[in-house]
């Protein structure tokens, strides 16, 4: 899959950010940044630490509000109240830090929030779980995925953090309607463990989800990546794809030894 | 990618691993452990009188034990417990000493008790301050107001409504007190709704860890406030099933019970730091603190090695879990 | 139950490791402790294991229990008001078989289902210190006369105290409890005035410790510095109340005055600090109720009624018309070092 810049009918727009600002008190954490994700791409977003990449994340999930600044979800505004609203929205969020609860179980986990309840009487007067229908659920989202776990009944806390990882990747994709974002998906995670990692945000793509990938992991980020997003200074500095630019240039770009 | 084939290697865990691996699996060893030597050393151990004594000495603190459970797997801690339930059996007393319905009066008494919990809940959730801290204040408070109430003494409440949870049944030969049914069928529904509902797997979450229970769209304040309010509720049942123990409504009474009710839930392996054990355990622990008691009592030896095994027993239940949680 | 199921045999390990460990222990207990079947045994349920007074009251139940070839098990409540800690030991206690059960009730209405009970099964209750409400609840009763131990305080405050017109704070226990009331009320019957007299500057709740003792007088004083006479329910709070009258300067204006017979308590007497205390007998109460046990099992004769074990005047300043020994007598009868 691949994007020209130059073709002729302009790709459907997912998620859209315009001049949005976020300022904590003195500190400025997005100065007016811009953002774009294509339907069916994988945008990754760069950036030196403290660039506003996470802040970013947060306000286009509605996890923060921001100051000012309008977010589009297929080209009609929106105003996320919280995380839920986003969730609805069918965006779906990968933490950095995961937002599991590691002494619960993987099917616990892959539907915490999002508990299915049994039919009939058993669930809607006695609020029953249907604790087989999600076990089953979250095994066929995890073969589906390619992605290999000891069993569904372990708790987080006793999986690898790659395993983890593939967890909340996992989550993401059984959820989401139109897009996942992954904050950092492997920056604590083996070589072996990475790789597991992009092969399910491939995945993730099969299924003609886009997905926007935060990441400081230069030689993954041109493995992987349609486009890539370069934050500088709360700011988006230039947006350029694997093709037309090299890491050296992107690294550039981010820490104003360059211009796009 | 190595891991693109098999399917996963599905095994549902056998029965034996599953009670072995059950987390109330050592609480239970203990307390089978004691029974038997109970048992050894004095017959009338065994004695359905005894065991059923047992079981009714385990009331009170077995139901604000299930509250404190409750708070406990949020990461949180009460220490109002006992106030609020000495509080219900004061405001019950008084109703009815005063000519009101007894039934209207305890009614009435449960909901001050909700409230107290509510109220609690409130400043834990609302404005975020430590359980531990908001509890104390709760605690100091309810002692003055309730010697403020009581106009500083204890006074009996002579109501068959009020006691019946005292009263007695035959079954099958074992005599047991309404109340001891009510601690049980307490301890199956909360059971249910904690391992069996959404409400309980985000008591668990919260505890386990709020942020991430914060960003899957849990309403983490609001199911905090849930939670205490519960509690407060079944605060509230349990000055019923005090009333039924001892007729009486004594402002300086169940001092300790916030100490023994902690400590029935940490013996029974739920972990101080949230998100981890369960009722069956603090059941457990509590007929644990029971029997070590009445056994030490029937074997002649002094029961202040009640208070030391006891002790001994925390240290090890908090141990275990600080170990399993450093190995993760 | 799908949590936790990873690490569980690393902790099973653990606790297996405990609990033979405790087995032991409980073992070595069991060693020092069992009792033959046919033991006669005697209950001693004391309101807390802390205060001295129920410490004497142990001690010269056990050694009684030694002498009379009994077996003595005790049980307290963990604090004053611990009504189910007290229900508890007695149903323990006749679980265990007991032949008789001594009790310091802690609050009186509270005991009175498990004390029945404990008598159709055959026990004999004897209430000590502390009668039951009704006081027929029980077998018997050895105690104090704690309303003519507050007659003999008041007695002697006002008879020490001449023609001075009094100003009168009264240090009470923990009220509604039955000892409070009557020593309070023996006090003002002593003193010659009724509940509300206009000579009483105001009252604070001790719950007969020393340091409310001290915070409560303070208090009383601040509002009413003419105060000049202090009844206190026990001597630790009248060694409170000695505290907060010598930082306001006080300690030589005011007639002190007190109930117990704690050796401490005869020593501030002795000291001047408190004028005159009123002893009660811990050990006669204890030593007799093992006595009546011993007996019941024996014969099946029980004991009936109040038995008054018995209360003096203790003074190095003795007043006319009011009989009294000296901190001599007192320091040799006392109990609680
Ligand atoms: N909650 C906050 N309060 C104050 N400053 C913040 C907060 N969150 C982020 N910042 C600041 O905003 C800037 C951008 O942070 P962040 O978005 O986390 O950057 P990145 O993820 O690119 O490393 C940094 O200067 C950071 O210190
Ligand atoms: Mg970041």
């Amino acid at each position: 899959m691949s994007f020209e810049t130059n073709t002729e009918t302009p790709p459907h727009v997912v998620l859209e950010a315009r001049n949005v600002v976020k300022t904590y008190g003195h500190v400025t954490a997005l100065a007016g940044v811009d953002f774009e994700l294509r339907a069916g791409e994988i945008l990754a977003v760069v950036g030196d630490n403290g660039a506003g990449k996470s802040t970013l994340i947060k306000a286009l999930t509605g996890a923060l509000h921001p100051t000012s600044g309008e977010i589009l979800l297929d080209g009609a505004p929106v105003h996320f109240r919280g995380p839920l609203d986003a969730r609805h929205a069918g965006i779906e969020t990968v933490y950095q830090d995961l937002a599991m609860a590691p002494a619960l179980d993987i099917a616990s986990n892959l539907f915490l929030g999002r508990e299915l309840r049994a039919p009939g009487i058993l669930g809607s007067i006695f609020r029953r779980l249907d604790k087989k229908r999600m076990r089953e659920e979250a095994r066929r989202a995890m073969s589906e995925l390619k992605f290999r776990l000891p069993s569904i009944d372990n708790a987080v806390e006793a999986l690898s953090g790659g395993q983890r990882q593939g967890v909340a990747v996992a989550r993401a994709a059984l959820f989401a309607r139109k897009l996942v974002i992954m904050d950092e998906p492997t920056a604590a995670l083996g070589v072996r463990e990475t790789g597991q990692v992009l092969e399910l945000i491939r995945s993730i793509r099969e299924r003609g989800l886009a997905v926007v990938l935060i990441s400081h992991n230069m030689p993954n980020v041109f493995d992987i990546a349609d486009r890539i997003h370069i934050m500088r200074l709360g700011r988006r500095a230039a947006v350029v794809t694997p093709k037309t630019h090299s890491m050296n240039d992107v690294v550039a770009i981010m820490t104003g030894a360059a211009t796009a | 990618m190595n891991t693109a084939t098999a399917s996963p290697p599905e095994t549902s865990p056998s029965l034996k691993a599953r009670i072995i691996g059950a987390p109330s699996a050592g609480p239970l060893l203990v307390l089978i452990g004691f029974c038997v030597i109970f048992a050894l050393t004095n017959p009338r151990f065994l004695a359905t009188h005894n065991l059923s004594i047992i079981l009714q000495q385990t009331v009170i603190i077995g139901v604000l034990a299930i509250g404190q459970t409750l708070v406990i797997l949020t990461a949180g801690i009460d220490l109002a417990v006992g106030a609020i339930c000495v509080l219900g059996t004061i405001v019950a007393g008084k109703l009815v000493n005063l000519g009101y319905d007894p039934v209207l009066s305890m009614g009435f008494a449960v909901l001050v008790c909700t409230a107290a919990g509510l109220a609690a809940g409130g400043l834990v959730s609302g404005l975020r301050l430590p359980p531990f801290i908001v509890t104390l204040g709760i605690l100091g408070i309810l002692t003055a107001a309730l010697r403020l109430i009581s106009e500083g003494g204890a006074f009996a409440v002579r109501d068959p409504f009020l006691s019946w949870t005292g009263n007695t049944m035959k079954l099958g030969g074992f005599v047991l007190t309404y109340g001891v049914l009510i601690m049980f069928t307490l301890y199956a529904v909360v059971w249910y709704f904690l391992n069996q509902t959404k409400w309980g797997r985000h008591v668990y979450a919260i505890g386990n860890n709020p942020e991430a229970a914060r960003l899957v769209g849990i309403p983490v304040r609001r199911h905090l406030l849930s939670v205490y309010l519960v509690a407060g509720l079944i605060y509230g049942i349990a000055a019923w099933l005090a009333l039924g123990r001892i007729p009486n409504a004594d402002p300086n009474a169940m001092q300790t019970a916030n100490l023994d009710s902690i400590t029935a839930v940490v013996i029974g392996g739920t972990s101080l730091f949230g998100g981890r054990g369960g009722l069956i355990g603090t059941l457990i622990g509590a007929l644990i603190v029971g029997v070590l008691r009445n056994g030490l009592t029937l074997a002649g030896i002094d029961p202040l090695w009640q208070d030391l095994v006891t002790g001994i027993l925390v240290i090890i239940a908090v141990a275990l879990d600080q170990m399993s949680r450093r190995r993760n | 139950m799908s949590f936790h199921r990873i690490r569980t045999s690393a902790r099973s390990k653990a606790l297996q490791a405990g609990i033979s460990a405790l087995g032991l222990m409980l073992g070595v207990a069991f060693g020092a402790g069992s009792a033959s079947a046919q033991e006669v045994i005697v209950g001693l349920v004391t309101k807390t294991e802390v205060n001295p007074f129920f410490a004497k009251m142990r001690q010269a139940a056990e050694a009684r229990a030694k002498e009379k070839g009994v077996k003595l098990i005790a049980r307290a409540g963990k604090f004053d008001g611990d009504n189910e800690g007290q229900v508890a030991a007695i149903e323990d206690l006749i679980s265990a078989g007991a032949k008789g059960i001594l009790v310091t009730p802690n609050n009186s209405s509270g005991m009175l289902d498990i004390i029945k009970k404990a008598r159709e099964a055959g026990v004999l209750v004897i209430a000590l210190d502390t009668a039951t409400d009704p006081a027929d609840a029980v077998d018997a009763t050895f105690a104090t006369d704690n309303f003519e131990a507050g007659v003999q305080q008041g007695t002697y405050a006002r008879k020490a105290m001449g023609d001075t017109k009094a100003v009168v704070a009264m240090l009470d226990g923990t009220p509604g409890g039955t000892v409070d009331t009557f020593r309070h009320d023996g006090y003002l019957k002593g003193f010659g005035i009724a509940e509300g007299d206009p000579s009483i500057a105001g009252a604070a709740i001790t719950n007969g410790a020393q340091d409310k003792g001290q915070v409560g007088m303070e208090n009383l004083l601040s509002k009413n510095g003419d105060i000049n006479a202090v009844y206190t329910i026990n001597e630790p709070a009248a060694a409170g109340a000695y505290a907060a009258l010598k930082s306001f300067g006080k300690e030589s204006d005011v007639m002190l005055t007190s109930i117990d017979g704690g050796c401490a308590g005869v020593r501030d007497v002795k000291d001047g600090k408190i004028a005159a205390t009123v002893m009660q007998f811990p050990y006669k109460m204890a030593s007799m109720g093992i006595d009546a046990v011993a007996e019941y099992a024996a014969t099946g004769k029980k004991p009936s009624g109040f038995v008054n074990t018995g209360s003096f005047l203790i003074t190095d300043k003795p007043v006319e018309g009011l009989e009294s020994k000296d901190t001599a007598w007192g320091l040799e009868n006392c109990w609680g070092d």
